[in-house]
């Protein structure tokens, strides 16, 4: 029954374009299931995954949990808080040690780039990146790219754009590589010094002018400013950033054109977005949330499932 | 292809060879007779009643053995990754019969006294060991070690490894004060506040694997800074692992006008680049990083002009708890003796570099940047060379890997052109 070429989902850059669309198809399935009064399938029944987190998350873990449950999989919760990560044992022993137990599925967050890729040479069961460090965060791109799919029934020459910090965010990496894959133009729109060096080799383009970005774009995807990111030397102050590339509400009435406004959560209001911008009717940011739980169902049961479901 | 190492015990006649000598512009072909590991005859044709080995030399090159100017040997307190006497075995394995090693080792080689243990330990062993000690005392980077009392001991250039000196006075210090021992100064060259973290060579490949970028201007401003002190103070400079574009472009500069500077570069630097990280294969994270295909094309340009004076490997031995982690955590470095000179050879033959420029790079051109004249090949000198073949394609195969540590990126690659005969100090290896 296999649907999808890919073994695991390690992020966009290296799964085929029909994969992608793929999963984002089976989630518009997934999300009707999402509407039913009872909404549980029983297409992972009797399968074990594993939630591996060795980075803190709130709502990934939970999305992932959901998404699990939903398909009637059992799930093991591991986080590196409550592990013996804390007690010196390596990324391999904590793996070789959850894998003997004969788990069908990890899904891990991991703070250092590649950890997942190096994880898929421990383990032979499919892998899902519930992100990697500063690399990729393929399942919140893929929500993202399904949700501007819902709004303009097409990804394929929509121009996307993405603000704020680039070069520290794996959501802008992932929403890149997969954007292009399908066909978007892509521009982000950051602090000169918060963008990768030679990042147009991936295909976008570069303003440093957020009313420039608003103009073009037919949607903009918010990031969210770490705060730790503050103090640092690398954003000067709140009040600068909002003044220069917050999505105030001034800015967003100032344009004409209605564009979509996204955004990966958790908000910080006032800060990279206005509140009345994350409220108002043209933000799809709640509709992100709920396919996020649609797209992961469908990740895991296109890397798993073995049974047909209505 | 197993090899191991033996004690040479009577008449050793190597047949029918080109023999390259460098140090004596020597290049001609002829016989080499070796009694109990020194060398009593060098002639065409000779003739040798009574029991003698004869090794088939034709085709092949005899040669000075290779000199080393950056290993890892990692004794004292590393003895797990690495200890003198593999390290030794590795060397020879790979044709070098004389090694420098850095002193970042615990505790740090920053007296005469550490200088003499290591001097000491390799004795008995096949190659010659020249100890590299600190500039600061404990690599610290904060007051100049026991230099004077270490060069007497044996040590023949002072670094502290890894660690850059960040503060140009005592830099300048160090390059005034290293003049009156006659010694070069090596500074690793990275500025740590634009490395910034950075794991790989800041580029494409940071980009998309998402690892933060070590830039390489991280270097060169480094390597302008080190030059200037130098010329300065008519000092006494030695740039280790080039591995950029840039850093080679002032370089160029500074000796055009005259500098006395060397430059080594790794085989790894000089063969690979940033590509081979598409899988996060932690056995190619090394410092400084493999760098773009404009560098490596950059340093083989070096290398054709003169500009990189030697070749030095880096060896840096680590055990697989230091390397088998993720990326971040993953330590530097990767072992190099024992493929060093077939990756070069493979490099530098497709470039059109002639074999002799080659060994030049591994004998004569280093021994120049530490003043040492190794056992040269004439009559009455303990027999210490090389026999090469250049046309030898083999497979760098982890099971014949004589060090204690098997990092590198490099394992199951095909190598070309190896010693496939090292003598030294009495000792034999060949491959069988």
């Amino acid at each position: 029954m296999k649907r999808i070429e890919t073994k695991h989902l390690l992020g966009l850059e290296n799964i085929s374009k029909n994969d992608i669309e793929e999963i984002i198809d089976v989630g518009f399935t997934f999300r009707e299931v999402l509407d039913r009064p009872i909404k549980k399938v029983p297409v992972l029944n009797g399968k074990n995954i594993v939630n591996l987190f060795f980075e803190n998350s709130t709502r990934t873990k939970i999305s992932f949990e959901l998404a699990e449950k939903r398909l009637s999989a059992d799930v093991t919760n591991f986080s590196s808080s409550s592990s013996s990560v804390q007690k010196g044992e390596s990324l391999k022993d904590t793996i070789q040690n959850i894998h003997i137990m004969k788990m069908d599925c990890v899904v891990m967050r991991h703070p250092v780039p590649g950890s997942c890729l190096q994880l898929s040479n421990y383990v032979d069961v499919p892998i899902v990146n519930a992100g990697d460090g500063t690399h990729e965060h393929p399942t919140q791109a893929l929500l993202d790219i399904m949700s501007i799919k819902e709004k303009f029934g097409k990804i394929k020459d929509l121009n996307i754009g993405i603000v704020g910090d680039i070069l520290h965010s794996r959501v802008a990496l992932s929403n890149i590589f997969g954007l292009i894959k399908l066909g978007a133009k892509v521009k982000i729109c950051s602090p000169p010094h918060l963008i990768q060096r030679n990042i147009e080799d991936l295909g976008v383009s570069i303003t440093y002018d957020i009313d420039e970005l608003i103009d073009w774009a037919d949607a903009i995807n918010v990031l969210r400013i770490q705060r730790e990111r503050m103090g640092v030397g690398l954003i000067p102050s709140i009040r600068e950033y909002r003044k220069f590339f917050g999505i105030t509400y001034d800015r967003i009435q100032k344009h004409k054109k209605e564009i979509v406004i996204m955004h990966p959560g958790p908000i910080n209001r006032g800060v990279e977005i206005d509140s009345e911008v994350a409220d108002s009717d043209q933000a799809i940011i709640l509709d992100q949330v709920l396919n996020g739980v649609a797209v992961r169902m469908s990740v895991l049961y296109l890397l798993l499932g073995s049974k047909d479901f209505d | 292809m197993t090899r191991n190492i033996k004690k040479i015990k009577g008449y050793i006649l190597l047949k029918g060879g080109r023999l390259y000598e460098p140090f004596l512009s020597i290049d001609k072909i002829c016989d080499i007779l070796i009694k109990n590991g020194t060398i009593v005859k060098v002639e065409k044709n000779i003739s040798i009643k009574g029991k003698c080995k004869v090794i088939n030399c034709k085709n092949k090159i005899i040669t000075n053995g290779f000199i080393d100017l950056h290993v890892h040997f990692r004794e004292p307190g590393f003895e797990f990754k690495e200890t003198i006497q593999t390290g030794s075995s590795s060397a020879f394995y790979g044709g070098f019969t004389r090694v420098c090693t850095m002193p970042n080792t615990s505790p740090v080689i920053d007296s005469p006294e550490l200088v003499k243990f290591i001097i000491n330990k390799s004795k008995e062993l096949p190659v010659y060991i020249y100890p590299i000690g600190a500039i600061t005392k404990g690599q610290k980077g904060m007051e100049l070690a026991e230099i004077g009392e270490m060069v007497e001991a044996g040590a023949v250039a002072i670094s502290d490894d890894g660690i850059p000196l960040k503060n140009s006075q005592l830099l300048r210090f160090a390059l005034e004060y290293a003049k009156k021992f006659n010694i070069p100064v090596i500074n690793h060259a990275e500025d740590d506040c634009l490395v910034n973290h950075g794991l790989v060579h800041e580029g494409k490949m940071s980009t998309r694997l998402g690892l933060s970028g070590n830039p390489d201007i991280a270097e060169s401003t480094m390597v302008h800074r080190d030059l200037s002190i130098s010329e300065y103070v008519k000092g006494r400079l030695h740039i280790p692992h080039v591995s950029s574009s840039k850093s080679l472009e002032i370089i160029k500069d500074f000796k055009k006008r005259g500098v006395n500077v060397t430059a080594e570069v790794t085989p790894h630097h000089l063969s690979l680049t940033h590509e081979i990280l598409v899988d996060y294969d932690t056995n190619a994270k090394v410092a400084p990083p493999i760098r773009s295909s404009n560098d490596r094309k950059a340093l083989i340009r070096g290398i054709k002009t003169g500009l990189i004076d030697c070749i030095a490997t880096d060896h840096a031995p680590h055990a697989i708890q230091d390397k088998d982690r993720d990326f971040k955590n993953a330590s530097c470095g990767m072992i190099g003796l024992e493929s060093a000179f077939g990756l070069v050879n493979k490099t530098l033959s497709r470039e059109k570099v002639d074999i002799n420029n080659v060994i030049d790079l591994f004998t004569i051109n280093p021994s120049k940047v530490i003043n040492i004249t190794p056992n040269l090949i004439k009559n009455g000198n303990i027999a210490e060379l090389n026999v090469i073949d250049p046309k030898s394609k083999w497979i760098f195969d982890e099971n014949s890997i004589q060090s204690k540590s098997h990092n590198s990126p490099l394992i199951g690659k095909e190598m070309h052109g190896r010693a496939v005969v090292t003598i030294n100090k009495g000792y034999i290896t060949t491959v069988s």
